[in-house]
């Protein structure tokens, strides 16, 4: 017996998942902003803060790095609805991205800190720049674009990780498949148009990462060398 | 807190180590195959590696999940068992990563390495097994180590599609009894913890020593 495709019935559907990856991107959208803030904050304490400070970033980011994903959704969203807070489903499954993506950051973004030369801070001291401006301007933007390919991958898995959220009940890509699936019973092509819109995504997400590098690292731009 | 379910979360956690040493045992085997076809004298066949890598590196695990799950309906087998289609998964999704990463300790045996094995009149086979693999392996192994737990925490995604029974299932099947997601998860939590940990630690210490010559 051979198997007939029929992707025509799942192209059908081609709303839903349009939708759906609309949602995946949303969901990706805003943990990534907000992961990097927290992460960078975290990568902060963690190279410069108090010790203790130190020491709780550290115990945060093991523990998310050492633990799934899935685990982590699971006890956060469950475990905060068991406790009565009634959250939109969007705000707590991007409560756990970032938590989760939060700790990967802060381990890339360390990375990137501790590559700056004690040098060049000292020499910014002494062109009487305020502690402010040396962070922002002499160590944070040259750490992250050092880290800027790592942080690009981190972000892409963070998006194809994001498919594991429509375990808790997130109707972004993969969650909107089930109802494709139901409607069609044509599980494998499902599964074959999922790949290739999470393919699509991954390309879109690496274009415009690498537009947005461009705007944010001029010096990169203009002499084309690395840091 | 209940024996039966301590017990059924420490048999999901069996599951998950059956899992993960089936996945390392696969994806190794295949991972190295897509290094060496990586650096591979034909063209074709290094552009097939990239390709492959590209395209599992762009598709979420769970999606490969269900492909695993509903392919072997191609072959007439209308439901294969959950482990197969979650070994196979994991195979696919850690061969990409591995072979990547092996590609790179390949290619960071110094150029002359080569050379000089090839001057020696040394054939193919014996360049790769006496010089260059002894070599890429030293530079390969912490990564991998740390690879092992990315191996360990991704094996919870197989409960989603194809359903196996290993820690995360069993957890969120106790959860769904018991409605006490911060106690099972957390439990689950720690136990994957307590596996991945030592192997994080391992890996990173391994990382120190390896790179002594350039602190």
């Amino acid at each position: 017996m051979s198997y007939e495709f029929n992707f025509g019935a799942v192209l059908q559907h081609w709303p839903l998942l349009a939708h759906g990856a609309w949602v995946t991107l949303v969901l990706t959208f805003w943990a990534t902003i907000v992961g990097f803030v927290v992460g960078t904050l975290c990568a902060m304490v963690r190279t410069s803060g108090p010790k203790w400070a130190q020491n709780l970033v550290a115990a945060y980011v093991e523990v998310i790095r050492n633990t799934p994903l899935l685990i982590q959704a699971y006890f956060l969203i469950f475990g905060l609805a068991s406790t009565g807070m009634r959250l939109p489903i969007m705000v707590g499954a991007v409560i756990a991205l970032v938590v989760n993506v939060g700790a990967y950051t802060t381990e890339v973004m360390r990375a990137g800190i501790e590559s700056i030369k004690a040098g060049q801070i000292e020499a910014a001291d002494c062109l009487g720049l305020s502690r402010r401006q040396v962070f922002m301007h002499v160590v944070l933007r040259p750490a992250m674009e050092r880290v800027y390919p790592s942080l690009t991958s981190l972000y892409v898995l963070l998006m194809l990780g994001s498919s594991v959220i429509s375990a808790v009940g997130v109707e972004e890509l993969f969650g909107t498949s089930n109802r494709v699936q139901s409607a069609t019973y044509r599980n494998f092509e499902v599964f074959i148009v999922l790949g290739g819109v999470y393919l699509a995504l991954t390309a879109i997400m690496r274009l415009v990462f690498w537009v947005v590098g461009l705007m944010l690292f001029p010096r990169r731009r203009k002499l084309g060398t690395p840091l | 807190m209940n024996t039966v379910f301590l017990v059924s979360l420490l048999q999901g956690l069996l599951g998950t180590i059956i899992l993960s040493l089936l996945t390392f045992l696969f994806g190794g085997l295949a991972g190295f195959a897509v290094a060496l076809a990586r650096i591979s004298p034909v063209k074709p066949v290094r552009y097939l590696a990239q390709g492959y890598t590209q395209i599992v590196q762009g598709i979420p695990l769970l999606v490969l999940m269900g492909l695993a799950y509903f392919g072997p309906i191609l072959a007439g087998y209308a439901a294969v068992p959950p482990l197969f289609a979650a070994t196979l998964a994991m195979t696919l999704f850690a061969s990409s990563y591995l072979g990547e990463m092996w590609y790179g300790a390949l290619i960071s045996v110094a150029r002359s390495q080569w050379e000089a094995a090839e001057c020696l009149g040394l054939t193919r086979w014996q360049r790769m097994t006496r010089v260059i693999l002894p070599q890429a392996l030293r530079i390969a192994i912490p990564p991998t180590v740390g690879f092992m737990v990315i191996i360990v925490k991704n094996t919870s995604v197989s409960s989603l599609v194809v359903g196996y029974a290993e820690l995360t299932y069993n957890a969120k099947i106790i959860n769904n009894a018991t409605f006490q997601p911060f106690l099972y998860f957390g439990l689950a939590g720690l136990l994957y913890f307590l596996v991945c940990y030592p192997l994080s630690l391992k890996a990173r210490s391994m990382e120190r020593k390896l790179n002594v010559a350039n602190r």
